[in-house]
């Protein structure tokens, strides 16, 4: 029979008997329905984490040093050439490594200690620059007051809350008071206020002027260029309070975390004197004490720091705990789907009952169609289409059904983080690759319960069939 | 009577056991059928014609002896050969009809065309042309609940001949009818005998219908065959006998 003949005699013995197999098709939908809701409770859950742990920097970040920093005492068993030949980490390396494979950008640290005043009040606090890509894929701007930088290079700055508290002069209450104070409030009296960030610039040597420039934004005239030489130059920045943050958007630097956060440009165009004496210069060709490099997907971290290394710099990442994490959310969503499959494996006895009933129903019929020249394959055809139809069905409104599920619990869990004062959470995700697969899933299993009962009435012996009455 | 030969059977035996018995219901049955015969099997009920019936049709196998239709031995063929000879070689009529009746008339009757995977356009002008020459056009979309036992034997009619079989095989095709509606299925089967050529085999157990339009009469009795009469004078008994025709009226007629 052709594919068309089939699925309309099909569909028309479900027809006939439309109260039972809307029974059982309502058995697949609840069984592929808690197997959706279980499978996507893991998969969110697996999203939530991992999403939280790469914008932290922990495991896509690989951080990349130059091996002639004698500090550097870590990486002396690394491959690649001894540190006194190693290439200098400078902007020509910075693009090379840009042009690894996997590698989304690779940007300068730039922190520093430094006074900012704030309504006449001398404050003292690392500032650290932020690329302009953290505004999407780092979420400790997430739940931010106010907004990220306007532009690249704007003069603006976010705070942490810590030093938001400081500026207005209020003391931070212990850690494991999970009600102290509400962010929004913090925000409310800094937001659009300046403050002034004094600083020490590095200028080539000699031409720079002494006198301070108030609202220098970029790097100016710098006169003749020579890296070896340089004079370090009094100045000062205003910077208009954009952002409150609550998390530490800088949370992999655990030694020196900055309180401050100015935009990753604007930073590098100050020539801030870092205590390091190598980075940031007015030269041509500047050189960096680090640079994070942003890896794509973390399972390409390892081949990315193989390729810095072998460039001859020193680098280091945090992998392993990525692995771990996975190897746990494997082994939950294993559990979850096991769970999720029992109400299915239910639902399929309900596909052999409902068949093997279809068969003493229409034992006479089958008998009818094989004396009108129907083949087994034909009989066992319509049996696998019903079966698969149910499947079908069942799996469509069973994904409709564990999706529904699933919005009404992130949305009571939204409301519930939100008393907290947490940022809203996807902890419920069902990505399309899932809904295909359950339905597909779905499918699968009714034509496997349809098996048995297809098979029985291919084989069925025409002469009783049509004794039957 | 026409020379080729639709038909053979030899020494053709169908026995089944029943607990301790052995039932011989086809027992030792050799008998050759020309194309375009019309043959009437006659016999007391469990005399084995329905069991023969069901060996030619391919819906049964032999336990011994051979069937031969249009030179195939059917009890050397596979399931699945069996299934392709009764689509295209053999068209069947029942005593019940055996209409699906969650079907309509018309679906029915295509209904052989969609195991032979006939074009939708196709067997639709088929099914309406036989149909209208069953004088059912009107009724293509009801249902066989709402037919007389008549329509739906008509019907049953024109679903047996839509693939354009060779041989016909009727069980009992008026046994469920009243005499005047037997006699307007006989007509029937008699002309498409005579327009198409076709070979038709009906097991009955009206002898005067039989004498009146087979051209062969086969008698059973006990699995074998008793007597083999041929009727030369069918056109003859016809105009004589069909008067005699004494067919019970199992079921009643709707108007």
């Amino acid at each position: 029979m052709k594919f068309y003949d089939v699925t309309d005699l099909a569909v028309r013995n479900l027809r006939e008997s439309v109260f039972r197999n809307s029974l059982t098709t309502i058995g697949i939908s609840v069984g592929v329905a808690s197997l959706v809701a279980m499978l996507s409770l893991g998969i969110g859950l697996q999203q939530l984490a991992s999403r939280r742990l790469q914008k932290s920097g922990l495991f896509d970040t690989v951080v990349v040093t130059s091996r002639r920093d004698l500090r550097n005492f870590r990486e002396q068993r690394e491959d690649g050439p001894p540190p006194a030949e190693s290439p200098a980490l400078d902007e020509p390396a910075r693009r090379k490594i840009e042009q690894i494979p996997g590698v989304v950008e690779a940007y300068p640290d730039i922190r520093f200690v430094t006074e900012v005043r704030f309504e006449d009040k001398p404050h003292l606090t690392t500032v650290a620059g932020v690329p302009f890509s953290a505004k999407t894929n780092n979420d400790a701007f997430d739940g931010m007051q106010g907004s990220f930088f306007s532009s690249e290079a704007a003069p603006e700055v976010i705070l942490q809350k810590s030093f938001a508290e400081e500026l207005l002069g209020i003391k931070p209450k212990p850690a494991a008071s999970n009600t102290d104070t509400n962010i929004a409030e913090l925000a409310k009296p800094l937001l659009g206020k300046e403050l002034t960030m004094r600083y020490a610039e590095r200028t080539a040597s000699p031409s720079a002027s002494p006198t301070a420039s108030p609202t220098t934004t970029g790097p100016g005239d710098r006169g003749p260029r020579d890296a070896a030489a340089y004079s370090v130059v009094s100045r000062q920045q205003a910077l208009k309070i954009v952002g409150v943050t609550d998390l530490d958007p800088d949370s992999m630097r655990g030694t020196a975390r900055a309180r401050v956060f100015l935009p990753l440009k604007l930073a590098q165009d100050l020539h801030v004197m870092q205590s390091n004496l190598r980075d940031t210069s007015a030269s041509d060709s500047p050189s960096y004490t680090s640079l994070s490099v942003r890896v794509g997907n973390p399972n390409q971290v390892p081949a990315v720091e193989g390729a810095i290394k072998k460039m001859g710099f020193s680098a280091f990442s945090i992998v392993d705990a990525t692995r771990s994490m996975r190897q746990f959310f494997a082994v939950l969503d294993g559990f979850l789907a096991i769970f999720g499959s029992l109400a299915l494996a239910v639902a399929s006895i309900g596909i052999v009952n409902t068949l093997v009933m279809a068969i003493l129903e229409r034992r006479r019929e089958i008998g009818i169609m094989k004396a009108l020249g129907a083949s087994d394959a034909d009989v066992r055809g319509l049996f696998f289409a019903e079966a698969g139809a149910m499947g079908l069905v069942g799996g469509a409104v069973g994904v409709t059904l564990g999706w529904a599920i699933g919005r009404l619990i992130n949305f009571g869990m939204n409301i519930y983080l939100e008393r907290q004062h947490f940022p809203p959470a996807e902890i419920w995700s069902v990505p399309l690759w899932l809904v295909l697969s359950a339905i597909v899933f779905s499918i699968a299993v009714s034509l496997l319960s349809g098996l048995y009962p297809a098979f029985r009435a291919a084989r069925l012996d025409p002469v009783q069939a049509l004794r039957y009455e | 009577m026409p020379n080729a030969l639709a038909v053979r059977t030899e020494n053709l035996c169908r026995h089944y056991q029943m607990g301790e018995a052995l039932v011989r219901a086809v027992d030792g049955i050799s008998i050759d059928i020309a194309a375009g015969e019309f043959v009437a099997l006659l016999g007391a009920s469990g005399s084995g014609k329905s069991s023969l019936l069901n060996l030619v049709a391919g819906l049964d196998r032999p336990t011994s002896g051979a069937v031969i239709v249009q030179g195939n031995n059917l009890a050397a063929l596979s399931r699945e050969q069996l299934a392709k000879y009764r689509l295209h070689t053999v068209g069947m009529v029942f005593q019940s009809f055996n209409l699906i009746p969650s079907m309509s008339l018309l679906e029915n009757v295509e209904l052989p065309m969609r195991f032979a995977e006939v074009d939708r356009r196709e067997r639709s002008a088929l099914a309406h042309q036989l149909l209208e020459r069953v004088g059912l056009s009107g009724r293509l979309a009801h249902r066989p609940t709402e037919l007389s036992g008549g329509e739906q034997q008509r019907a049953a009619l024109a679903r047996a001949l839509i693939n354009r079989p060779k041989l016909l095989l009727a069980d009992e095709p008026t046994g469920n009818l009243d005499s005047r509606t037997g006699t307007e299925i006989m007509e029937l089967l008699h002309s498409f005998n005579q327009s198409l050529g076709m070979t038709v085999l009906m097991v009955t157990h009206e002898q005067a219908l039989a004498e009146k339009y087979a051209g062969r009469m086969l008698h059973l009795a006990d699995g074998r065959l008793v007597e083999d009469v041929t009727n030369n004078d069918v056109t003859n008994n016809y105009a004589t006998n069909i008067s005699s025709v004494n067919a019970p009226a199992s079921r009643g007629e709707t108007p």
